[in-house]
């Protein structure tokens, strides 16, 4: 308990690439060489990625789940955003 | 009042099947029993490395070998994931290891009995293993996402360590009569243990029905043993090998396998410290963790250094 406790970092993996990184978990690491080295030993013991991006996880800003109704509340009522809000004749096959 | 609100808003999520996320509001003892619950988890995949490094260095063949390290560092793997969710609940790294050093957080007592033949590494992966799945897909399901995202990671590696295990058993089973005589020991040694895994019976268990009701547990103990043991029988018929338990027998009408008594004086002697490798364990566990220590602060210290150094070159 006498020594300081290592830094903790967010993982995101690419599993291939042509797709986004994903957030795979976290894990402790004195800095992010070791992070990156650790991140490869325990997220991609079995070739799940070809791409890794650790973050200490004290960066990473966050919204709050109290106040989500009123951070997402803008989009809420903006259906017409979506296609099938339109209404189209039948005729028209593809659009 | 405003903490009833809460309260009745956190059951309705949960009933909705709604997954609960580290930032969400929750009661005080959800977290304390998800931190008692995780942490004791992942204890147990850090000490059960321990009986089967045993028999690294003494696999019969390469490929045995090779398995087996495999199977270990995926436990090592599965620990760093379960600690890593229980931390998202707000308790750090190391007071989650010095609660384990202390003696104040248990781990399965599964890992205080001894690995004495090679053929325990058939019989861990086989049943201990199986058992351990037994319990852990429907935790994929359980209501706090950390932990269910951690065991969806842990079930897909797992299956590989049951069926390394049922071979080593199926190749001793079907050797000389010598090494079926050592899988029978085998069995006979893990059976008993194994099925104590699940806990206590459910009358007995304090913990069950709340935990049934926040879905952290979606079976419960004498469910899950009963599944176990229903699963399991079969695959000893396949390996020729007899079951340790007289009483066990098909029966019809619950459509299930009856067994035996369980020795529950046997479970809460080793669960209170005095099985066979219990001392030994935590030795061990406590060893590491020392030796460690320098190797943390060595690095701890080159990556502040590195880091101050980056700091006066951009100054």
């Amino acid at each position: 308990m006498s020594a300081e406790e290592w830094p903790l970092f967010e993982v995101f993996i690419r599993s291939k690439s042509g797709l986004h990184h994903k957030h795979a978990g976290s894990l402790h690491a004195a800095d992010a060489t070791m992070a990156l080295e650790n991140a490869r030993d325990v997220y991609t013991r079995r070739q799940e990625g070809v791409s890794i991006w650790v973050v200490e996880s004290k960066h990473i800003a966050a919204s709050d789940p109290a106040d989500s109704d009123a951070f997402f509340e803008p989009a809420k009522d903006k259906i017409y955003r979506h296609p099938t809000f339109y209404d189209l004749p039948d005729e028209l096959k593809h659009m | 009042m405003r903490t009833t609100h809460l309260e009745d808003n956190f059951q309705q999520k949960i009933d909705a099947e709604e997954r609960i996320e580290p930032k969400d509001w929750m009661p005080e003892t959800y977290r304390k029993t998800l931190i008692r619950q995780i942490s004791q988890h992942a204890h147990s995949e850090i000490v059960g490395m321990l009986p089967e490094g045993n028999w690294i260095t003494r696999a019969p063949t390469l490929r045995r070998k090779a398995a087996l390290l495999a199977k270990v560092q995926d436990e090592a793997g599965h620990g760093l994931y379960l600690y890593c969710a229980a931390e998202t609940l707000g308790v750090s790294r190391d007071t989650l290891l010095d609660e384990l050093h202390t003696g104040k957080a248990k781990y399965s007592s599964i890992f205080n009995y001894p690995t004495i033949a090679w053929a325990d590494m058939g019989a861990i992966g086989w049943l201990v293993d199986g058992a351990a799945i037994m319990n852990q897909v429907p935790l994929c399901r359980a209501s706090y996402g950390p932990y269910a995202r951690a065991m969806v990671r842990i079930c897909k590696e797992e299956s590989f360590h049951q069926r390394q295990g049922f071979e080593i058993m199926l190749t001793l089973s079907k050797g000389t009569p010598t090494q079926k005589a050592m899988a029978q020991d085998a069995l006979n040694r893990w059976w008993w243990p194994s099925l104590m895994m699940f806990g206590p019976n459910d009358a007995e268990s304090q913990h069950t029905e709340q935990s049934v009701r926040w879905k952290i547990k979606r079976f419960t103990n004498d469910e899950l043993r009963q599944k176990f043991v229903d699963a399991t029988v079969p695959q000893a018929e396949i390996l020729g090998i007899t079951i340790p338990d007289p009483d066990l027998k098909w029966n019809e009408e619950r459509g299930h396998y009856d067994f035996g008594a369980i020795n529950w004086d046997e479970f809460w002697q080793v669960v209170k410290g005095n099985g066979p490798c219990n001392q030994e364990r935590m030795e061990a566990r406590i060893k590491a963790h020392e030796d460690g220590e320098w190797v943390r602060e060595a690095a701890m210290a080159y990556a502040n250094k590195q880091s101050q150094k980056l700091t006066e070159q951009v100054a």
